[in-house]
């Protein structure tokens, strides 16, 4: 198969995005390791919204409150940081399909052939956002979602998720599906991305995070792990001055 | 236009588990072996050091060690009635990405597989007659015996330093092994890993029972270990990041850990990283091999001549480089006829998950083949004739992890969100527990691989079309694996369990295993199978397709330790048959 010009420039430039190494190289002789060479994960900072508007975070920090609730235990999705967690990823390669097969014909499919949405994840909110603002201001008297009361949000949430609310040109469900899904992987992703803030998701499951090694209580049946949990970049005690 | 580079003796498309040992072994034999792999270059300290790996999001949930689908996927639909659509994100299946393959981010669960399954056919047709079978089921014997591929099973399990107990050695019974296995000529490298205490249990209940619960076979290692080849591995520490993930502490078996640190260090050998080979090249006769065309990743084509091409990348795109390179007659399900796609297999997977007041699990002490097994009810290892299926699997407590994102389950009619979802949260993750069967998949006149009319790859090429669904067989069996795995969880004292048997269609969004297998199948027959008993394709005698690709369906265990056993096999045959007298090892 002849391979035309065009092509290969498309291709190319795909290969330089994808991949986060020098490229085509020839391995011979000897294992070709240098020290500090690698990919650490990059720590969300705190502050401003990266990809959110001052309203579209406002809007989130509600909805991942409601998701997950605080309770006298634990903190909820806002105090968790799950907002942080999806402006920070939205912003990002996930927010834009990065990686993901993009082209075009886009046609329905079944359940079973997955998703075929030409929408990105930071696309999808953006219009589901505006959606959900322009519903609630229709429906509770020029109220925004983060100004009802918690009641009323529940029941704009249950009707984002099983219907009859549907937006103009996206889909209120799969939003609803996308939000829940991200607001579990804020809670309980490594504190590293901007969820998970103090570790809150796993202390009250009690997964003990990024350990390494539990030689000394693979037989210890039925007893509890009495270790707090550790994030990648340890925790916070141990870096705060 | 190409340009073309010296000639070598071998060049291998795909530096995972099957190209590392393949090159390993032609290098010792003393052929120039040049081997070219699409993905980058891994290791251990750079990749996947233990102060990163245990990274849930990063690779579990956004899939950073395996194939992006922007670079190539392939199509999917459940029938050939229906539209194929692409799959834009990965879902039931990982294709993995890079050297290593998928050995970087496998579970390690080594099984072989048993001595009825090489001969399924003769087998099953022998015991209950011909009219037994659901008349498209097209299951054919391998070609190849349990009893010959022994000694390659025991060179793969060495490399990796498994970690198991023998059930069956020389034909004598071992207590504590599985009582099933066919003969090895000894025993697993390493003792069995320690068990936590979810698949302790298991093991008690499924006794109760009479069955004989032994250990999974492991390549995560129970103790230091030292291969063959001078490779040395560590013990697995039970870290709960597997599968998904590659490992930090040289205690997964991978090419990382057990051959490549050899490898490289030969002088006739050599890997080209980030290059993606486009095509198999004929000669005019369309008889031979002359090498292979590839892309490095500024864009230029290259030829790499070559003797001899050993097409070593994962299951699904060998099939698609053989079609795309138009090596062998595509099949066509209308007709029932040619070679090229057919056969394609899965694996069929359920669970069941249980629900506990008393107990404390610890499920992120695991790893990704530490557990309890019994193989009561796997192949032909207990009595179709009443049952209404043929085909089976193991049944296992194998406590993988306990990562919070995914892992965590909640009881049927939980809440998917609000307080009433973050109590049961809080109240199961330690208390729970999910036991899962493993079971075959044979295939049928209407399960197959060719390539898409609509979709392309960035370089203009067609995509593979998957066309796929599960049959009433595999459902049936399904059923039948999660009732008895009900029966023993069930012993184990649960308030509450809930059965999860497979059910169809076939969802491509939902993540089951990797474990796609077939489309160009080794057998007897070159009407009716691509490659014969050694590997090697029918038509093209200089081309060899390893992995999982050669198995005419799939039996009712992992892949990766037959993937291996065959790799060892046609290395054995090259060397010492087709090196001595260049040519088709079986006469067609």
């Amino acid at each position: 198969m002849l391979i035309r010009r065009r092509d290969l420039l498309t291709s190319t430039a795909l290969y330089l995005v994808l991949s986060a190494s020098a490229g085509a190289r020839i391995v011979s002789g000897a294992l070709p390791w240098k020290p500090d060479a690698g990919s650490p994960p990059v720590p969300a900072q705190p502050g401003s919204w990266q990809f959110f508007t001052p309203e579209e975070g406002t809007a989130v920090e509600a909805i991942v409150d409601r998701l997950i609730p605080p309770d006298p235990q634990t903190p909820g999705g806002k105090d968790a940081g799950c907002a942080l967690f999806i402006d920070r990823q939205l912003a990002g390669p996930y927010g834009s399909s990065r990686g993901l097969y993009m082209r075009p014909p886009f046609m329905d499919g079944t359940p079973q052939q997955g998703k075929q949405s030409p929408l990105t994840p930071a696309a999808r909110y953006r219009q589901a956002l505006a959606a959900l603002d322009k519903y609630c201001r229709a429906a509770y008297v020029g109220k925004s979602f983060a100004e009802l009361a918690d009641g009323q949000k529940d029941k704009v949430l249950t009707e984002l998720e099983k219907g009859p609310i549907t937006f103009e040109g996206s889909s209120a469900t799969a939003f609803f599906e996308l939000v829940l899904t991200n607001t579990r992987e804020g809670f309980f992703a490594d504190p590293v991305y901007g969820g998970n803030r103090d570790m809150v998701g796993w202390k009250m499951i009690g997964f003990p995070g990024a350990r390494y090694d539990y030689r000394d209580w693979i037989e210890r049946h039925n007893e509890r792990y009495p270790l707090p949990p550790v994030g990648i970049a340890g925790r916070p005690e141990w870096t705060s001055r | 236009m190409a340009r073309k580079l010296p000639a070598t003796d071998v060049v291998i498309i795909g530096l995972g588990w099957t190209g590392s040992i393949l090159a390993h072994e032609l290098t010792g034999a003393g052929l120039n072996v040049v081997a070219i792999e699409r993905g980058p270059w891994r290791d251990t300290a750079t990749d996947f050091p233990t102060t990163y790996a245990q990274d849930e999001l990063r690779y579990h949930i956004r899939h950073d060690l395996f194939l992006r689908p922007a670079q190539q996927t392939l199509t999917f639909r459940n029938n050939a009635n229906q539209t194929a659509l692409p799959i834009r994100t990965w879902g039931s299946f990982m294709p993995p990405n890079g050297v290593g393959g998928g050995g970087v981010h496998w579970n390690a669960e080594t099984w072989r597989f048993l001595p009825s399954d090489f001969q399924l056919k003769t087998h099953l047709t022998r015991r209950y007659g011909q009219k037994f079978l659901p008349q498209d089921m097209t299951i054919q014997d391998w070609g190849v015996t349990y009893d010959e591929l022994e000694p390659y099973y025991d060179k793969f399990e060495y490399l990796c330093g498994t970690s198991g107990k023998a059930g069956n050695i020389k034909g004598e019974k071992q207590p504590g092994g599985n009582p099933f296995e066919g003969a090895r000529a000894r025993d697993y490298p390493t003792p069995p890993q320690k068990q936590p205490y979810g698949p302790t249990l298991f093991a008690d209940a499924a006794k109760e029972l009479g069955y004989n619960p032994f250990p999974q076979p492991s390549g995560n290692l129970s103790q230091a270990y030292t291969n063959p080849f001078g490779v040395r591995l560590g013990p697995c520490t039970f870290c709960g990041f597997c599968e998904w993930f590659g490992c930090g502490n040289y205690s997964k078996a991978s090419p990382q850990t057990t051959i490549l640190p050899a490898l490289v260090r030969r002088p006739n050998f050599k890997a080209r990283t980030e290059c993606e080979v486009t095509r198999i090249n004929l000669d005019k006769s369309g008889k031979r091999t002359t090498g292979v065309t590839y892309v490095d990743s500024s864009g230029e084509e290259w030829e790499q001549p070559a003797e001899i091409v050993l097409l070593c990348a994962f299951q699904l795109f060998n099939v698609h480089l053989l079609l795309l390179s138009g090596i062998g007659k595509p099949y066509d399900p209308s007709r029932g006829e040619g070679v090229i796609g057919r056969n394609y297999s899965y694996q069929v997977t359920s669970s069941v998950n249980a629900f506990f007041d008393d107990k404390n699990f610890n499920p992120f002490v695991a790893s990704g083949a530490i557990g309890m097994c019994v193989d009561e009810f796997n192949g032909d290892n207990f009595d179709h004739a009443e049952l209404g299926f043929v085909g089976g699997g193991y049944l296992g407590a194998v406590q993988t992890n306990g990562r919070p994102i995914l892992g965590t389950i909640t009881p049927k009619g939980t809440p998917k969100w609000g307080a009433a979802w973050k109590e049961a949260v809080t109240k199961n993750y330690l208390s729970s527990y999910t036991a899962s069967t493993h079971g075959s998949c044979y295939s049928y006149r209407d399960a197959y691989l060719d390539l898409d009319p609509t979709y392309t790859d960035p370089l203009g090429r067609k995509l593979m079309r998957l066309t796929f669904d599960f049959h009433q067989n595999e459902l049936k069996m399904s059923e039948f694996l999660t009732d008895r795995l009900g029966d023993i969880v069930q012993k184990m004292g649960p308030r509450q369990l809930e059965k999860n048997p497979r059910k169809g269609p076939y969802d491509v969004s939902v993540y089951q295993t990797t474990h796609t297998c077939g489309g160009a199948i080794m057998g007897t027959d070159p009407k009716i199978s691509a490659l014969n008993r050694y590997l090697q394709h029918w038509d093209v005698p200089n081309l060899f397709v390893t992995g999982a690709t050669a198995f005419p369906q799939n039996a009712g265990y992992n892949p990766t330790g037959t993937v291996g056993a065959l790799a060892f096999w046609a290395a054995d045959a090259i060397i010492n048959q087709y090196l001595k007298a260049p040519g088709p090892l079986v006469k067609s």
